[in-house]
């Protein structure tokens, strides 16, 4: 038996990169779920959840964004356009830290930007994780 | 961010300046009174929190007007509340700290830390302390325990024989009798009292003019609703308690937290002060002075200061907004008013005529406010003018603070007793002799 492939290089995002990256989404779509939910029934422990689903979210991104950062000073090409990933987790994670500070405001005060904000704060995030396993992401390895 | 834990004042800076830049455009800026100026509500990312830091007195004293002499009559104790006069010129001071309200959201935690910076280290007394001045000297020589193993007392009220202690769960009665320095036994319970989280845990308590009734004050289980509607089941009212059976009826509703009430003499009605809701600015919701009417409802949560609806209430009650009352006498925003009596004529002729009210002072603010006892001076029954300092001196001029003044009480003979629960003190303020 011979063997078929060499590695080279290391391909795609490494495990603890990729966990932090894919970890942050469901967090912080669970905040935006959450805010739903708060905002329709007045409930108010949905809004203690999403306050601390969003400050998970806040703790995954953030390392995602060090792991990214790290990746970039480290690759041996530092072709500008591997800059968009890590910039889009950077303002993943500063738009969530703002709505952690909206969703410190008590009861309804938080309301309606609380909702909005992670939902905004989602849709960077999966955009975040698609850009990061893609060739914009790690390096631009495959 | 460790850093701006230690100076909550860094980071509230750039928000006072929007604020203050808002504020400045106002005309004429009413803060006390009935009708005080009630700016927009306003809320920055952060919230505006300021703490002075605890500072040692020295050889410095309260200032307190001239022709008056402040001193402390008892010191190192555990967290001292709320005093009570006894017919022999006895002072029970009611000592400790309550609460078991857990941080809910992460901001409860970062809140937590920078309150605890005003607040004195000293275990909670959980206790009654007794201070006699047996030569009449104005020096308190014996201090005894009257009662320990209470459940953070506060409120305290004698009618005749019994004395009644209202602990932050429940009210207990003792038996009194002159002159004693120790309690006979240990107290009765008559009724228990709301208690759950108790966000706010003072039991501010008084006794009607008859002795008929005891007025409970039992504040909110929250800033504003942030724990739920349930949560407030039977809070932010004021009981009327018949003390022989334990009976009880919500007096009036919608005072967010009284924590402190006194009968005016002459007209025998109840008063009370009220610590109002935070996080809508620097200006607002003013704290107040009030007569408490039988049946009133004071607004919260739904409104303040009558018919001001706070937004952060869902769902609404427009029916309860309409039906509020607005209070009588605005003290200024976050001043935290922790203790109330009427004056009596010993008290000096300037000051004969009015109540004092001690002002814990404020946290919510970027400037802080309060940390002092004031004197709010009454005409025909009501109060006419704005608040005089009594007692100052307790801010230093760089921001720190040596004391918080927390219950008052006026003494029958003249004296002005205040109970510090951060010097951990009692002092007395009496007029010079003419």
């Amino acid at each position: 038996m011979t063997a078929t492939r060499t590695h080279t290089y290391q391909r795609g995002l490494p495990l603890f990169h990729s966990v932090f990256l894919v970890g942050c989404l469901p967090l912080f779509l669970g905040a935006t779920l959450s805010d739903y939910a708060y905002a329709n029934s007045y409930q108010i422990q949905w809004a203690t959840f999403a306050a601390w689903l969003n400050a998970g979210g806040l703790v995954f991104a953030g390392l995602a964004l060090l792991s990214a950062l790290i990746s970039f000073f480290r690759a041996k090409s530092r072709s500008i356009i591997l800059l968009i990933y890590p910039a889009l987790l950077l303002l993943t994670w500063v738009l969530g830290f703002v709505n952690a500070l909206i969703h410190s405001r008590d009861a309804w005060g938080m309301m309606p930007i609380a909702f909005a904000l992670s939902l905004v704060v989602t849709i960077f995030a999966g955009t975040a994780v698609w850009m990061g396993f893609s060739r914009f992401g790690h390096g631009g390895k495959p | 961010m460790t850093r701006a834990l230690r100076r909550p004042h860094c980071y509230a800076a750039p928000l006072c300046l929007l604020l203050a830049a808002a504020s400045a455009s106002a005309q004429e800026f009413t803060r006390y009174g009935p009708n005080p100026t009630l700016p927009e509500p306003s809320r920055g990312l952060l919230p505006s929190m300021s703490v002075p830091e605890p500072a040692e007195w020295g050889d410095t004293l309260p200032t307190v007007p001239e022709g008056y002499t402040i001193t402390a009559i008892a010191t190192d104790l555990q967290i001292p509340r709320q005093t009570l006069v006894l017919p022999n010129g006895d002072i029970l001071v009611a000592e400790g700290s309550g609460g078991n309200a857990p941080s809910l959201k992460p901001k409860d935690f970062v809140a937590g830390l920078i309150k605890s910076q005003g607040t004195t280290s000293v275990q909670s007394g959980n206790r009654l302390t007794l201070l006699r001045d047996g030569d009449g000297d104005g020096r308190y020589e014996e201090q005894t325990t009257f009662a320990e193993d209470l459940n953070a007392p506060y409120g305290l009220a004698l009618i005749d024989d019994a004395l009644y202690v209202a602990n932050q769960d429940a009210l207990v009665r003792f038996d009194y009798e002159e002159g004693q320095t120790q309690a006979s036994g240990p107290p009765e319970l008559i009724t228990q009292l709301p208690a759950e989280i108790n966000h706010h845990w003072t039991k501010a308590m008084t006794a009607s003019a008859d002795g008929e009734f005891l007025y409970v004050g039992i504040g909110s289980n929250s800033n504003i609703t942030e724990r739920g509607m349930e949560a407030e089941v039977n809070r932010a009212e004021i009981w009327q308690i018949d003390p022989d059976t334990g009976m009880h009826r919500p007096y009036a509703t919608g005072l967010r937290n009284p924590t402190a009430m006194a009968i005016q003499p002459d007209t025998e009605q109840l008063w009370t002060v009220v610590n109002e809701r935070d996080e809508l600015g620097p200006d607002l919701v003013p704290d107040y002075l009030t007569t408490v009417q039988e049946g009133g409802f004071y607004g919260w949560p739904y409104s303040y200061w009558g018919q001001h609806v706070d937004p952060r209430v869902q769902p609404r009650n427009p029916e309860k907004v309409e039906s509020a009352i607005a209070p009588d006498y605005a003290l200024g925003s976050h001043v935290a008013p922790l203790g109330l009596d009427f004056s009596n004529a010993a008290m000096g002729n300037e000051f004969a005529n009015g109540v004092f009210i001690g002002e814990h002072g404020s946290w919510n603010r970027a400037d802080p406010v309060g940390y002092k006892v004031v004197f709010v001076p009454f005409r025909n029954g009501q109060p006419s003018g704005d608040p005089i300092d009594f007692v100052s001196g307790f801010l230093t001029d760089d921001g720190h603070t040596r004391g918080r003044p927390v219950g008052v009480t006026v003494a029958p003979d003249g004296a002005l007793i205040i109970a510090d629960d951060l010097t951990n003190a009692i002092w007395r303020v009496t007029p010079d002799d003419t």
